[in-house]
């Protein structure tokens, strides 16, 4: 069993969760994942390694709910534990010195790209920190990531903090005003994934994605999170789950996330005592 | 009183199953088993070989006509801890073991009548024993102050972990799931091998002092090298299994509704995903599925598929007798109402806008000239493509070595089809003190030829673990 050492809304319906995980904070590197089973019934379901402490043996993940497995794990506080937590796993981000390095962050993507801007900015990279969100209630870790980044630009869609747009608007502006970015990093919905790539492809510049497809094991076990990048087929658990924006097939992942959706909403429905609130509206 | 009888006049015993028509609507095991007087009347056919067939053609060689002979005398207790001696895990290979190839194949009855039900016999006698709790405890070797750590918790590396732990050394299993077993948890349906079976081994484990540290990805927690170096592990066994899926590399193979049977087959058994939403994994429920191969795998993936209220077909290339699944396995198919298209093979998935399977484009096959296998090799015959229309399919067609480990563990020697390399008399490795065995080593194999090398390998851990080298490996 593993703890839960703190919660916290840090935007309506996306919580801060940090877990006593000792085995796996000595291991986590940037871009690795956990996958989490909240109690013997559960689904496994992954997410991304925020933020770890070695010493104090904790792990931090940003969970945004959405559905029936990310609820019940919301829902426990601190004190309480899940049954099951494995990880880190997925290939770690390749960390050097690539010059500047931009982060693009929606939604969970927020938390996700903590731990990478730190490790760029510790690499000697010049590191630009772009968040985007529907309105301003949605920014969070902002006092973190501004800690994190060279530069840090808040967007929302609504205009209600920072620029208004998206997060790609922003990187677009950028590149195309002649800006040098050595390396783009997008963590968020598919949707502002796909967009970075398409984005960033005239200026040839590398760009990976988080691709989070759905998953089983997590350990190359079972092949439900394939993915076609470059005209291969690729398991993001064990091979990703990062890859170059520029070579994935988007509509294949696109229409493979949704693949039980029938399914979930009547998980949905069955255990609804609360009535859903809404984030931005995507899915991550 | 045997002697009074003639054992050719008894006919091979029936195991008292489940109708078809029920079994297919639920999850609950098909054949009851015997009962003890069916048990015993089935002994009795036993001619008692002065030069048993049947143990030679054991992978572990059970010393069958002694364990059939305490079934005769009703000594049910006596018989299973006989088995016990050779086999950890009778009330599995009872039930799992292609026995048609093995003991029962080596029967003399079977020349002329039906061979002795051997299997059944090994079920029931492990069966008796756990119903009535009477499971005991061995006695331990004194602690040995050694550490050994084996990776998996399939059949390989529990055959490992409870022959060391008697041997007097300490025990420490990590596993990638959240429950030990491998393919016995994860794979091989409820309805085939109850998995209240497999926790009851593991817990015998545990009482024994194994210890179990699940959800611990070797390779990714900590590799070999730090086992061995960092965290103090006098020895390491990798029984990794075969667990990466291979696909058909098709046309819309990606398409949603096509799944590997690992997938499918994991979210029924690991997950309970046939008990939704009492269990939150759902299940995948589709009307019209193909099931592409002719294994075990596949059988368990099409029956599983009917249970689920699927109208299922399976498509195998090759002929009926080039099936590689269990008899048994295949009759209990086509008793529930799985459909065979045989001599013919899979050319492309179909899907519609939303990438959702709609059909499977095939091809019938011919058998041609024999292949280096020595079976007929089957040829696509022009022109004969067809569509099944379907909404789902599931790969069975074969799994490869999982490579997490060997991608950790660059001295680790690895053959060019991915299985760890590790000398057959002692299964050590490249890499001293570090042992494998089961499915990583053998690729996709059985249950008892993964326990029988295990079974190797801790006699050659136990030695190195004293002597600090393995016995003349002869290599
Ligand atoms: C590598 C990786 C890292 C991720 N990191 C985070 C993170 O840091 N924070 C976060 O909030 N979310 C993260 N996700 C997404 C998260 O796993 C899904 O949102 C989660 O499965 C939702 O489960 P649910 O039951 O609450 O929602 P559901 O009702 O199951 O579904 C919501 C959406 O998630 C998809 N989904 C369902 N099951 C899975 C699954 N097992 N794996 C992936 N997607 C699934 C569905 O198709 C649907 O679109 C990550 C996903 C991956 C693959
Ligand atoms: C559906 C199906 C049906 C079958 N039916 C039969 C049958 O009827 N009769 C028969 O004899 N055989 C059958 N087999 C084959 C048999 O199950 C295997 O040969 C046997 O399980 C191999 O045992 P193993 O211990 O080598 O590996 P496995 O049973 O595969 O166990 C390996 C274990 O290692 C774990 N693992 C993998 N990598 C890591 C890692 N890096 N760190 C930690 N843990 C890890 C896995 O999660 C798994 O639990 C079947 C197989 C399948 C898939
Ligand atoms: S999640 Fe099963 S192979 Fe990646």
């Amino acid at each position: 069993m593993f703890e839960i050492v703190r919660k916290q809304e840090v935007a309506p319906n996306v919580h801060e969760t940090v877990l006593r995980a000792p085995a796996i904070a000595k291991k986590a590197r940037p871009g690795q994942f956990v996958i989490v089973m909240v109690d013997e019934k559960s689904e496994r379901v992954p997410y991304t390694l925020c933020d770890w402490d070695r010493q104090a043996g904790t792990i931090t993940l940003v969970v945004q709910e959405v559905g029936q497995s990310s609820r019940k794990l919301v829902l426990l506080q601190a004190g309480d534990e899940v049954a099951h937590l494995v990880g880190p796993l997925g290939v770690p981000l390749e960390i050097e010195r690539f010059g500047t390095v931009a982060l693009a962050a929606g939604c969970y993507g927020l938390g996700a790209v903590l731990g990478i801007a730190r490790a760029m900015k510790a690499a000697g990279n010049r590191v630009v920190t772009v968040v985007e969100a529907d309105s301003h209630y949605l920014h969070y870790f902002r006092a973190e990531l501004q800690a994190a980044s060279d530069e840090m630009i808040q967007t929302t869609i609504d205009g209600s903090n920072g620029t208004k747009g998206h997060a790609l608007d922003v990187i677009k502006r950028k590149l195309a005003g002649g800006e040098q970015l050595d390396r783009v990093i997008a963590v968020g919905c598919l949707f502002m994934m796909m967009l970075a790539g398409e984005a960033t492809k005239p200026f040839g510049v590398k760009t990976l994605v988080a691709l989070n497809p759905i998953m089983l094991d997590g350990t190359g076990m079972c092949g439900a999170c394939r993915v076609s990048v470059g005209g291969q087929t690729q398991f993001a658990c064990v091979d990703g789950p990062f890859f170059d924006a520029h070579e994935v097939d988007w509509e294949e992942i696109r229409d493979r996330r949704v693949a039980y959706s029938d399914e979930e909403i009547q998980a949905v429905a069955r255990s609804a005592p609360v009535e859903r609130r809404r984030g931005h509206g995507c899915v991550p | 009183m045997s002697q009074a009888i003639d054992k050719k006049s008894i006919p091979r015993q029936p195991m008292p199953e489940q109708e078809p028509e029920d079994r297919v609507r639920n999850f609950d095991e098909v054949p009851y088993g015997f009962t003890a007087e069916l048990a015993k009347l089935e002994a009795l056919r036993c001619i008692m070989c002065k030069n048993p067939k049947c143990v030679a053609a054991c992978p572990v060689n059970i010393d069958i006509p002694a364990f059939v002979a305490l079934i005769q005398a009703g000594k049910f207790l006596e018989a299973a801890r006989k088995i016990k001696q050779d086999n950890a895990l009778p009330a599995v290979c009872g039930r799992v073991c292609p026995q048609e190839e093995q003991c029962e194949g080596a029967c003399v009855i079977g020349l002329k009548h039906q061979p002795v039900a051997i299997g059944r016999l090994e079920r029931f006698a492990a069966d008796y024993e756990r119903h009535r709790a009477a499971v005991t405890i061995p006695e331990l070797a004194p602690p040995t102050g050694k550490r050994v750590a084996v990776v998996g918790a399939g059949p390989a590396g529990l055959t490992v972990a409870g022959d060391l732990v008697l041997k007097g050394h300490q025990v420490t299993v990590f596993e990638a799931l959240q429950e030990p077993g491998g393919v016995l948890m994860y794979g091989i349906p409820e309805f085939r091998l109850p998995k209240e079976i497999v926790r009851a081994e593991v817990d015998y484990l545990r009482k024994l002092g194994v210890q179990f540290v699940m959800d611990y990805v070797v390779g990714r927690n900590s590799t070999i090298r730090e086992l061995l170096d960092e965290e103090g592990y006098h020895a390491v066994f990798i029984g990794t299994g075969a667990g990466l899926p291979s696909f058909m590399e098709m046309p819309g193979e990606n398409l949603i509704g096509v799944y590997s049977a690992n997938e499918y087959l994991t979210r029924a058994n690991l997950m309970k995903a046939y008990l939704f939403p009492e269990y939150d994994t759902p299940p995948i429920r589709r009307r019209r599925v193909a099931v592409i191969g002719g294994g075990n795998v596949a059988m368990d993936s099409a029956r599983t598929a009917l249970r689920l209220g699927g109208d299922v077909t399976i498509v195998y290339r090759r002929a009926r007798e080039q099936m590689p699944a269990r008899v048994e396995e295949v009759h209990h198919a086509e008793q529930e109402g799985v459909k065979f298209r045989l001599l013919t093979n899979p050319t492309r998935v179909l899907g519609d806008r939303r990438h959702r399977v709609t059909g499977m484009e095939c091809i019938e096959m011919e058998l041609g000239e024999p292949d280096e296998s020595g079976r007929r090799r089957p040829v696509p015959k022009k022109g004969s493509e067809f569509v099944i229309e379907l909404d789902t399919v599931i790969v069975a067609i074969g799994n490869k070595p999982n490579p997490l480990v060997p991608r950790t563990t660059p001295e680790l020697q690895v053959s060019k089809w991915g299985t760890v390399v590790a000398d057959p008399k002692t299964m050590q490795t490249s890499i001293p003190g570090v042992f494998a065995g089961g499915d990583i080593v053998s690729g996709a194999a059985t249950v008892i030829l993964a326990m029988g090398q295990g079974r190797i390998a801790a006699r050659s851990m136990d030695t190195y673990l004293r002597n600090g080298a393995v016995a003349e490996s002869g290599s």
